[in-house]
């Protein structure tokens, strides 16, 4: 007789409920691996995100007993509550159906924060020489590995209060570019990431960097923009 | 209020807090060593009666505090009840000079009591 | 959707609602102690009538909290100003149980001296 688990799956839009399936439980078992066999042996309309499933491409991102994870790197096992899991889909972003958001928002708020790298050299320029060991592109090195999967941002109870608040990714990508030395559009990235919708609006909970599946800590890149942003309107830069 | 107005007021709280961790922290020595036993008005007003140096000391405080505190509570209120714009910063505002005009009357009357 | 207390679970979280709280109720404590420092205005006899008021054991566990806020406050403060100022650095945790403690032995150190 298999061992059996009560998951409890969010259903609908913004408004909806939690409807609960019976999965055999098995060995090395993944919460996406539950979420597939239920939408291919109990529910066929139950709808989600996955890609890669082998943690590359943040796809599968949803919560998972209150906490945002992927749900192809989280073993069933290390989760579970008794017998039992509740799967949501990620907070602070429009619910499209069932575990599916709409990443827009999140997307939108990176472009706002500025995170595109702007260039400056053109092809007749030679290769810029960035040491790797230079303090600056440490900085940036210890954010970069970012892959927008948006856990952050669902953990986020600033995002949550605050509407418009870039959220943790955006700002970490513009900290990264801050410090990237080929970037020319430092002064509309301070200000795209000034003021109350921006870094000085966070509150170090540590959520994002509590969650971030790849151990990257957003709140550290915002106390970094924090420090250059006051430090640039003091100096009169900005 | 414009991003470079809130960013001052980022740093007006940040630079008040440093103030007062200076404050704060003589305040709570003074106060676990000055409480022993009981605390009497003559206690208090022996030590700050006519002191200029307790004067600025306490000056500062306040002025500190009606600057940090004020700067919180709109956090506060702007998170929770999702006030903004001229209403929220005039009220905030209107606590500031609040605690700034009742704290320079304390200090006052313990440098004249 | 929104975060409940499963995704708050955690030091930092505890840490910033102390922080919050702490800063809330001392704000709301200082006109009381404004106007109670005023009594001198009124003469020495006037805050000292006050100052028996407060020797109440109510008032002296009053007087023990609010100490302890104010400890809290302070170091959690500190620790804010440490992460957003110095290069960061993972003993991030370690400064919520200094802050902790610290306010604790505020506490004891003026509980104590009653």
């Amino acid at each position: 007789m298999t061992d059996m688990l009560k998951v409890s799956i969010w259903r609908g839009r913004e408004d909806g409920a939690l409807q609960t399936f019976d999965v055999p439980r098995r060995d090395n078992q993944t919460v996406l691996d539950v979420v597939t066999y239920i939408q291919r042996s109990l529910d066929p309309t139950l709808s989600y995100r996955f890609s890669c499933r082998v943690g590359m491409c943040g796809s599968c991102a949803m919560q998972v007993n209150g906490r945002a994870r992927w749900t192809c790197r989280t073993h069933v096992s290390k989760v579970v509550d008794g017998d039992a899991l509740e799967i949501r889909p990620l907070s602070n972003l429009p619910v499209v159906k069932d575990l599916v958001t709409d990443m827009a928002p999140f997307f939108d708020k990176w472009a706002q924060a500025k995170g595109q790298f702007k260039g400056t050299a053109t092809r007749k320029d030679d290769f810029a020489r960035v040491s790797p060991d230079s303090p600056m592109r440490r900085l940036a090195n210890a954010a970069i590995e970012c892959i927008g999967c948006g856990v952050c941002y669902s953990a986020c109870d600033v995002v949550s209060w605050k509407p418009d608040y870039l959220g943790p990714a955006a700002m970490n990508r513009a900290w990264t570019l801050i410090n990237d030395e080929r970037d020319g559009a430092r002064r509309e990235r301070l200000e795209a990431v000034a003021g109350d919708a921006g870094c000085h609006a966070c509150h170090t909970h540590m959520s994002c960097t509590e969650q971030c599946p790849k151990q990257l800590s957003p709140t550290a890149s915002i106390a970094g923009l924090k420090r250059t942003v006051a430090g640039a309107v003091l100096k009169g830069e900005l | 209020m414009s991003a470079r107005a809130q960013v001052w007021l980022w740093i007006a709280q940040r630079a008040s807090a440093a103030v007062l961790a200076l404050c704060v922290l003589v305040h709570l020595v003074l106060m676990i060593y000055a409480v022993r036993g009981g605390l009497s008005a003559g206690e208090i007003l022996g030590r700050t009666r006519g002191s200029v140096g307790w004067l600025a000391f306490y000056g500062v405080f306040v002025a500190a505090v009606a600057v940090h505190g004020p700067i919180g509570l709109r956090n506060i209120l702007t998170e929770t009840f999702g006030w903004r714009g001229a209403g929220l910063n005039l009220g905030v505002g209107v606590v500031g000079v609040a605690l700034l005009f009742w704290g320079g009357r304390a200090v006052f009357a313990v440098f004249t009591g | 959707m929104r975060n409940d207390a499963r995704a708050r679970s955690h030091p930092s979280y505890w840490a910033f609602i102390v922080h919050r709280v702490s800063g809330l109720l001392l704000t709301l404590f200082l006109p009381f102690h404004f106007w109670a420092l005023g009594q001198a205005l009124n003469g020495e006899a006037a805050l000292d009538g006050f100052l028996r008021w407060t020797s109440q054991p109510l008032v002296k566990v009053a007087e023990i909290g609010l100490v302890v806020l104010l400890a809290a406050h302070l170091t959690g403060g500190l620790r804010l100003l440490a992460l957003e100022f110095l290069a960061w650095r993972d003993w991030a945790k370690t400064l919520i149980a200094i802050a902790a403690g610290l306010s604790v032995a505020a506490g004891l150190a003026f509980a104590l001296g009653l």
